[in-house]
């Protein structure tokens, strides 16, 4: 797309293909590659009328969080890169004066980095903490989605193109084919109920919002241990059969996608003529540790 | 007739040097530089015509004089006209000289001064990179995590990409398994640190002029003890050179052979040139010096044993990987990661080309284990089952995989028959006939910690499923092969492989990290080729390029060496031993070297050059002790960067990156022990790289600061054979494939050249495939060497039998009753672990420490670099940016530590500060941190106190996995973790 398509005001915004971005949580590894990216783009670059540098040090435009679940030796890891997330309904666009953030007709959330000189209240609007504050420049600062990039005719942002694994993709829809998209692919977003409708969307986020209960099974025949492959386990809350499944060949099972502070489950367990129930109360993800039957 | 055409040569060069002069300023510029008279003749004096060099311009006249400047004299007219030429032949070249029918006399300033700027009549305003308009040029360099789009304006580096391809590259390779097709990206990936690329290259850390510590007085007091602690004062690029050449005659005048040592890290930055087995190499054997032996340092278990039992020579003990990729996906159920873990380590050079094909593991089904007491970047991303022994415990793991085998019967009994020797003699020790220990499950959780039940779990699945095993991040490597156990550990995954098959369809070694069906005909060399380095002996030079690209040999003449791990007992002792990495044959590991040689000189000046020691050698405090030792007159560090060792140097001569000089390079291609290592990647890319901005401040390239050391030894010519870095880039070019396939022209411009994969019928063979079948081996490497077969050439391994030996040949040769590496693999518990009882109560937490994630050794990390920013690598704590070290959230507790306090991780050998990171990701009892931090910062006296810089190394014994070896055992290293209250105090 060309300079003036994107800067071309008004008319047939519904219509309109706009960029979002889709972060699958499942295939983020923490390369960093992103925040890197971003910060070699950004540190020392002056973009006009787009962002004025990124500090050396300090900002994260591109911010991963991490999130371990479960105890040793039951758990998994998972990501979450957080950049800011373009909301069609931006606090920071009320919270600035003089225009000094506004959003494009592309869908892009930019902070304008001479209006918003002095603008510290831009940075404490924003709900997902993903504007920083240049103390030097007295700036606040953030992802433009490398919109400079973008009007050149780049397909990609920085980030996008650097990351390795397809964790991060970019795509520019009408805001119905979006709609679509992440009703059929299960994209989510941060902070949903809050009405920012951010363009920036999840896949598998339970990695990062929900929590696990796992366990291994044992059982003991002829003086030794083994592990109780294909045991039926079965979950229960409050009497009622929520999930089961089978153990593996190392008698491990993992009920994931619960919620956090959920209270009290019951794991009942099956294998062969054995049978063992289990309590568990669940407020973070949680390995139950060796059941031996 | 000749005598005519050298004559109008002669008579052209004259026109040519003017007429470029005229068009070019930085041409005019340069002949103005100097002021004398070149004679060229021929040795009768009959031909011949003179250069006065004066005023910015050149007078020259067909006549012999008497009294010139230099003169270069040609043995006669036909070959002066045949070698005058551009397109003369470099063999012609190189053997005239090598014959002393091209000779050159005079000083060495001016005649290397001449010999360049008749060079630079050619390649002087060459056209190279990619206009992109507004100022902007887009060049390719490389890098150790891939090659690279450099976007730069004015000057000055805009940004470090990827490199995407266009329309005109080759299209990549398709692999048809299990009704699936699968084709990589057409892209290539970056290494994080690459992408850091900028903030080091324009870091405030970078040395931008020569330096002299303040209190070093070369013709006086030299106060040897103040190294690492005083400052230092700026010096001129003269006063530096000429200290530095000094010191070298100096040395060898008065001391003899042997006195001048000199070191490099590991790696380099990217490029044949430059790397460190190249022009250092050229200038170090011009002189005479004693070189670093480096230990093999990532391979060692496989090194030192797994080597005896399969060969591999060539590859340090590691594993082929040939058509491993498609085997593995057309065939293999499981895959048993032990040790490895490809997606924090990237093989090694191979970026995230893995990672695509190891997300169509998925797809297909296949299951996947994760042995490490870490859980591991591998581990997280691709999920799977997670078996945590404790530190170099993972061999009796293996052993109890192979009691299981043989007890119920699940390993491949027509193949141990016919493809190994010494099954059955081991088999008694597994079942414990020989040592009333039978190696059961259960005897092993009292070791390893891991259940037995898992075990069994684990060795019924294998023995029942066609399985690869991934011993390390590329096949070899892995933490557990650098630890007391690390032989035994390598040994027994040969082991293993060798009951279940190894070569079978979908039974081999790897995790898809290397062996992509590339075209491995299509000759580029790898950096261990020796680049311009002329060493035959000391490089891969004599395997392909010496032939490929002509230079004049270099010979080494001191025949004495340091063992690495040793310097400082070298240094403070002055005396020691250690065993060479020789990787010719098997039995190259046998001879046993001392120092100091025989007839040598001790050691009294270093010269350091590359990544520090201190965060990647082990006990490092030792070497901060050792260069605080009179025993050292001179030492100096030729650096990019201000840190680590080289804040403990006389004289400080810096360097700049690869991104500011001329280089030639292939993605992952190393060569050498990494023989057809880019075949860790999705595409073959090749690549100039292009000198993107000038050296900042005064800093020089590495092949500048040796030719200007050699232009004050006498040694220029020897040293330069007259050319520039560009011309040696051409060079390499025309000895490779390329010109038969892009012109130089285009592959300066365009930047990289990507090989077509072969088609389908072409592909390589799958590694042990022809061993399995009983076949001559046809994979595409010239190892072993003839002489190492047994049976006819190319029939059976590398080892006596020519099987996989249980019972190594070797080492019954060799030493049969070292109890240390007895000749089949046994378990031996760790010298420091937990049965070192005294030192487990005082030390209860057993620290691992595997290559870093996002750093490449020392490069990346520290100097201001962004990597820093990643809080994963170091946590920003009241202004500094503090190293990890991760630790189960039991232990912390019990110690009070929370996530990011500052914790003081020690022992008896020193104490390191870090930041606290409390996860699950370890069992308790072990702590995890990385090795390789570029950082010393002792908070008191060097050598005595607490680093907080990171070093982690400072922590890991001095002691090698066995004696008689040359290796490092860091993952064998008990410490102690407590709050860190500020004090400079190791204990």
């Amino acid at each position: 797309m060309s300079c003036s398509d994107s800067k071309m005001a008004g008319g047939g915004r519904d219509k309109m293909k706009k960029w979002n971005m889709i972060i699958d949580i499942e295939k983020c590894e923490d390369c960093n590659n992103c925040f890197l990216s971003c910060k070699d783009e950004h540190v020392d670059n002056s973009w006009p009328g787009y962002s004025a540098p990124q500090p050396l040090h300090g900002q994260r435009w591109m911010n991963i969080m991490r999130k371990e679940r479960g105890q040793y030796p039951l758990i998994d890891v998972a990501y979450r890169p957080t950049p800011c997330m373009h909301c069609d309904n931006a606090p920071c666009i009320k919270a600035a004066k003089d225009n000094a953030v506004y959003k494009r007709d592309d869908g892009i959330v930019v902070i304008d980095p001479v209006r918003a000189k002095g603008q510290e209240t831009i940075v404490k609007a924003c709900p997902y903490d993903a504007i920083w504050w240049n103390q030097e420049k007295e700036l606040p600062q953030k992802c433009t989605l490398c919109a400079h990039l973008l009007d050149q005719g780049w397909e990609k942002t920085r980030c996008v193109q650097a990351c390795p694994t397809g964790a991060l993709s970019l795509v520019k829809l009408e805001d119905q084919q979006m709609e679509e998209m992440a009703k059929s692919e299960n994209l989510e977003r941060l902070l949903d109920n809050k009405g920012t409708l951010p363009r920036v969307y999840y896949k598998n986020l339970y990695r990062f919002e929900k929590c696990f209960i796992a366990g291994s099974v044992a059982f003991e025949h002829s003086g030794i241990t083994d592990c109780a492959s294909g045991a039926l386990i079965k979950l229960l809350k409050d009497a009622n059969l929520i999930k089961e499944t089978l153990t593996d060949n190392f008698g491990d099972f993992k009920f994931d996608g619960l919620d956090e502070d959920s209270g009290s489950y019951t794991i009942k367990i099956l294998f062969m003529d054995k049978e063992k129930t289990v309590n568990a109360d669940l407020k973070l993800s949680l390995n139950v540790g060796v059941i031996i039957l | 007739m000749s005598r005519l055409i050298f004559a109008f040569i002669l008579f052209n060069l004259k026109i040519v040097l003017n007429l470029k002069a005229r068009l070019s300023t930085t041409f005019r510029g340069r002949l103005g530089e100097k002021e004398f008279t070149a004679q060229i003749k021929t040795r009768d004096n009959r031909t011949g015509r003179y250069f006065t060099f004066k005023g910015g311009r050149v007078i020259s006249r067909g006549k012999v004089i008497t009294d010139p400047d230099i003169v270069i004299i040609y043995h006669d007219a036909a070959l002066g006209a045949r070698l005058m030429t551009p397109w003369r032949s470099q063999l012609e070249q190189v053997s005239a000289l090598k014959s002393f029918k091209i000779t050159m006399s005079g000083p060495d300033e001016l005649t290397s001064w001449f010999m360049e700027t008749l060079s630079l009549m050619l390649t002087d305003g060459v056209e190279y990179g990619i206009d992109l308009g507004n100022g902007v040029k887009r060049y390719v360099n490389g890098s150790n995590g891939g090659p690279v789009f450099v976007y730069v304006k004015d000057n000055r580096i805009l940004r470090v990409t990827p490199i995407e391809f266009d329309s005109e590259d080759a299209e990549p390779w398709t692999i048809e398994a299990r009704g699936k097709k699968f084709t990589p990206p057409r892209k290539t990936t970056l290494s994080p640190y690459t992408f850091a690329s900028k903030s080091l290259i324009y870091s405030k850390d970078r040395l931008l002029y020569p330096m002299m510590r303040v209190d070093f007085d070369p013709d006086g007091e030299r106060n040897e003890k103040n190294r690492g602690i005083s400052g230092y004062k700026r010096i001129t690029w003269d006063e530096a050179l000429d200290i530095t050449a000094n010191e070298i005659k100096r040395m060898k005048s008065v001391y003899g052979p042997g006195a001048i040592m000199s070191g490099t890290g590991s790696h380099h930055l990217w490029g044949i040139l430059g790397y460190w087995l190249s022009s250092h190499r050229r200038f170090f054997n011009s002189i005479g010096w004693t070189p670093i032996m480096h230990n093999p340092d990532s391979w060692e278990g496989w090194f030192w044993g797994a080597m005896h039992h399969w060969g591999n020579s060539m590859r340090l003990g590691a594993s082929e990987t040939y058509g491993t990729v498609e085997d593995l996906l057309k065939d293999c159920e499981m895959i048993v990661f032990w040790s490895s873990d490809p997606e924090a380590t990237a093989g090694v050079y191979g970026a995230f080309e893995g990672t695509a094909r190891r997300q169509w593991l998925k797809d297909l089904g296949i299951k996947l284990v994760h042995i490490d007491p870490f859980y591991n970047h591998t581990a997280a991303l691709f999920e799977g089952k997670w078996l945590a022994p404790r530190p170099a415990t993972g061999n009796a793991l293996s052993l109890a995989i192979a009691y299981v085998w043989i007890t119920e019967g699940l390993y491949d009994k027509k193949y141990v028959a016919d493809r190994t020797v010494g099954f059955d003699q081991w088999k008694e020790y597994i079942l414990g006939r020989d040592d009333g220990i039978p190696k059961t499950p259960e005897w092993q959780e009292n070791e390893s910690a891991i259940p037995a039940k898992d075990v069994r779990a684990l060795a019924r699945e294998w023995g029942t499923k066609k399985t690869y095993l991934a011993a390390g991040g590329i096949s070899g490597f892995g933490s557990a092969c650098r630890c007391a156990t690390g032989n035994e550990w390598a040994r027994s995954m040969v082991c293993l492989m060798a009951m279940q098959g190894l070569g079978k369809p979908g039974i081999n070694m790897g995790c898809l990290q290397q062996g992509t069906p590339l075209d491995t005909t299509f000759y580029f060399p790898g950096y261990a080729e020796g680049g311009l380095s002329g060493d035959l002996e000391g490089t891969a030079m004599a395997v392909n390029l010496y032939q490929r690209a002509p230079q004049l040999a270099t010979m080494n003449t001191v025949m004495q060496a340091v063992p690495r791990l040793r310097i400082p007992e070298a240094i403070l002792d002055g005396t020691t031993f250690g065993y060479p990495a020789n990787p010719k044959t098997i039995e190259g590991q046998f001879m046993k070297i001392g120092y100091p040689a025989p007839g040598h000189s001790p050691v009294k000046m270093y010269y350091k050059y590359g990544g520090s020691h201190f965060g990647t050698m082990n006990d490092t405090n030792r070497y901060a002790r050792a260069y605080r030792s009179k025993n050292l007159e001179f030492v100096v560090n030729q650096s990019i960067w201000f840190e680590g060792e080289a804040k403990f140097a006389d004289i400080i001569l810096p360097a700049c990156t690869n991104f500011e000089r001329w280089d030639i390079g292939e993605f992952a291609n190393s060569g050498g022990y990494v023989e057809h290592g880019y075949t860790q990647c999705n595409h073959r890319v090749i690549h100039i790289q292009n000198k993107c901005i000038e050296p900042l401040g005064e800093s020089k390239s590495d092949f500048r600061i040796f030719l200007e050391l050699s232009k004050r030894l006498g040694l220029s010519a020897v040293f330069s054979e007259g050319v520039t870095e560009l011309d040696w880039c051409k060079r390499i070019f025309d000895g490779t494939d390329l010109t038969g396939v892009i012109s130089w022209k285009d592959f300066l411009k365009k930047g990289y050249y990507v090989v077509p994969a072969p088609k389908k019928e072409m592909r390589a063979p799958v590694s042990y495939r022809s061993f399995a079948e009983g076949r001559p081996k046809d994979t595409p490497e010239i190892s072993p060497l003839p002489a190492d077969y047994t049976e006819n050439y190319g029939m059976g391994l590398q080892t006596q039998s020519g099987k996989l030996e249980f019972v190594c040949s070797s080492l019954m040769r060799f030493d049969p009753d070292d109890p240390e590496r007895p000749v089949m693999t046994k378990y031996i518990p760790a010298w420091e672990g937990h049965h070192t009882r005294e030192l487990y109560e005082k030390y209860p937490l057993q620290l691992i420490t595997p290559h870093a994630k996002f750093s490449f050794h020392t490069m990346s990390d520290a100097k201001d670099s962004i990597i820093n920013d990643i809080t994963d690598h170091r946590v920003l704590i009241a202004g500094y940016y503090y190293w990890i070290v991760r630790i189960n959230t039991r232990d912390a507790d019990a110690r009070g530590i929370r996530e990011k306090d500052l914790v003081k991780v020690f022992n008896d050998r020193g104490a390191v500060v870090c930041a606290a990171q409390v996860t699950e990701r370890v069992p308790p009892g072990t702590v995890h941190s990385y090795e390789s931090s570029a950082k010393y910062d002792p908070v008191g006296e060097p050598g005595y106190s607490v680093d907080r810089g990171g070093c982690m190394n400072q922590l890991t014994p001095t002691r090698m996995m066995i004696e008689k070896s040359h290796s490092i055992a860091a993952n064998s290293c008990l410490v102690q973790i407590a709050k860190w209250q500020g004090e400079a105090e190791i204990k």
